[in-house]
């Protein structure tokens, strides 16, 4: 805390409009760990996210890490990576067409909530089934722990699909350069596309016009990217005790 | 305030900025060199000298490289140029359709600069609004494809859906023609997603909005039905060339997974949950009907 109070005085020569930012992702640098970390999530910001990232890898021990799930190395880790992001999605989906929300809420809702389930679901089936294919073994099924969602509203609901679909969308991204095999790289293409999709109109959702915006594009109108490490550490969050990801022998680059 | 000013300030109490710029911090290093003779008119310029030396010099990306990037800026000059119309063209949209086309034709916009950029001197000469024709009446040498592109919004619509899901196919056939360089790479992919966010919304404004059940969803459905104008959007849901690398829209099996065998999974759903690649052929033929 007090380097937080160190850092806010030395701004003070800088305008308010520098000086918030600063303040509030140092803030988060060194205060973020454990404290609302749901919040945090449902806040769907990506400098959130990174900051989160920061955070956590750093207090990654040893003993927390033989507790968690290595999703391996080499393009089957990436893989398997990716598998385990479906698998988040595609449980959040199936709990959200369980809710009193989804069978209340807007028809065209309804309607898209019931095909992105689908799509999650056939994205993780299918990576189970490719993994296997492929003569290399997928990792457990992972064990979900959405206790900090509000499943009972619109808001609750949308900004945790806007949050999971902008962070799948990040990290497949970030993962493409990671596949050295053309073939999966091309099948990450076509899954992230979808992703970019889903992302889109749930945000269409919850403010129209905001399928796409500066917290999810660069000045360059790039879109921003998440290292495996950046995604698991929000990942992670919605993963129980034993189910947690632990990408560190993943490719690098 | 200038950006330099700013980015000096902030380095005296946060030495670590240039890191938190992360993919661009090597850009700001360069820019913060020499860039206190640069007016503030004159920073989108040197940017694009910067992110050829971030991105290498376009020299040394190879002609396979630069041959996909060419491929990549053609289309977005084209759909450039197509939004720019249509946001300067009166009494198309209302104030909502507006907003988001301008928004999507400002992307397109930053991706034909960031190109323009990283290709350099290997970039192919500029094309300008005259180029284009619409209409596919090839500047009045054929019957038009689409009449009165620019005067009803539904057309102008299907022809958005059409360059927009183009486009995603066509970054996505791309990729892996730019496996070696990871860097040019991921910015290949970092636009691929944000045009894959334009279709989405492209299709839910020709839905009628998110208060609309109906079709286009979304995500694409099968092959469609050749799509809005099936006439001349048919190619953009079908198959490339070869075939097999490059199948319709509407195919179900993925890396050897036949999709429809997982459990309560209908073939729309299969097709949806997958989008296919296209080769730059079978592109640029489809793109050719709007250049002149």
């Amino acid at each position: 805390m007090s380097k937080v109070m160190h850092d806010a005085t030395e701004a003070k020569g800088l305008s308010e409009e520098l000086q918030t930012p600063l303040e509030r992702r140092t803030f988060l640098r060194y205060t973020g760990l454990g404290l609302a970390v749901g919040g945090l999530a449902l806040a769907g910001c990506n400098d959130v996210m990174e900051d989160m990232s920061q955070t956590q890898s750093a207090s990654a021990t040893a003993a927390d890490m033989a507790n968690m799930v290595d999703v391996g190395s080499g393009d089957v880790g990436v893989l398997n990576y990716a598998y385990a992001l479906e698998q988040l999605e595609a449980a959040f989906y199936a709990q959200v067409l369980q809710t009193q929300y989804y069978n209340s809420t807007s028809a065209p809702q309804r309607v898209a909530l019931r095909d992105i389930e689908a799509h999650e679901r056939i994205h993780r089936e299918f990576f189970k089934q490719a993994i296997t294919a492929a003569g290399a073994t997928p990792i457990k099924d992972l064990e979900v722990d959405f206790s900090s969602i509000d499943f009972r509203t619109k808001q609750g609901v949308l900004s945790v699909a806007k949050a999971f679909e902008d962070l799948g969308v990040a990290a497949y991204n970030g993962a493409g350069k990671l596949i050295k095999s053309a073939a999966y790289l091309t099948i990450a293409g076509k899954i992230v596309s979808v992703e970019a999709r889903h992302a889109a109109i749930i945000r269409d959702f919850l403010e129209y016009n905001t399928f796409v915006g500066p917290d999810v594009v660069d000045q360059n109108g790039l879109e921003k990217s998440m290292t495996p490490a950046q995604v698991v550490a929000v990942a992670n969050n919605f993963l129980k005790e034993g189910s947690k990801l632990n990408v560190s022998n993943l490719p690098t680059e | 305030m200038n950006i330099l000013n700013i980015l000096a300030e902030i380095e005296k109490v946060d030495p670590e900025v240039y890191e938190r710029l992360d993919q661009r911090r090597q850009v700001f290093k360069h820019f913060a060199g020499f860039g206190k003779k640069l007016a503030a008119a004159a920073v989108p310029l040197a940017m694009g000298s910067m992110f050829q030396k971030a991105y290498g010099q376009s020299s040394s990306l190879g002609k396979q490289i630069t041959d996909v990037l060419n491929f990549a800026l053609t289309l977005e000059y084209l759909e450039y140029y197509f939004y720019d119309m249509g946001v300067k063209t009166r009494n198309l949209f209302v104030q909502a359709d507006l907003a988001a086309i301008t928004i999507i034709r400002d992307d397109e916009l930053k991706h034909v600069n960031f190109l323009k950029a990283v290709l350099g001197s290997s970039a192919i000469a500029p094309l300008t609004a005259n180029d284009f024709d619409f209409t596919g009446s090839k500047g009045g040498t054929r019957a038009p494809l689409i009449s009165e592109v620019f005067r009803y919004r539904q057309n102008f619509l299907a022809l958005a859906q059409a360059f927009e899901d183009t486009g995603v196919r066509a970054y996505k056939g791309g990729a892996p023609l730019l496996i070696e360089n990871n860097t040019v790479l991921e910015a290949a992919l970092n636009i691929h997603s944000v045009e894959a966010r334009h279709a989405s919304h492209i299709r839910t404004m020709r839905r009628g909005g998110t208060q609309a059940n109906g079709l286009p969803k979304s995500w694409i459905t099968g092959n469609e039905g050749g799509g809005p104008l099936p006439s001349v959007t048919a190619p953009v849901y079908g198959p490339g060339m070869p075939a097999d690398m490059f199948p319709s829209e509407a195919n179900v099996t993925q890396a050897g997974v036949n999709l429809t065998s997982i459990p309560n999974v209908t073939a729309d759903q299969a097709s949806e949950a997958f989008d296919e690649p296209l080769d730059m052929a079978t592109v640029l033929t489809i793109a050719s009907n709007f250049l002149k």
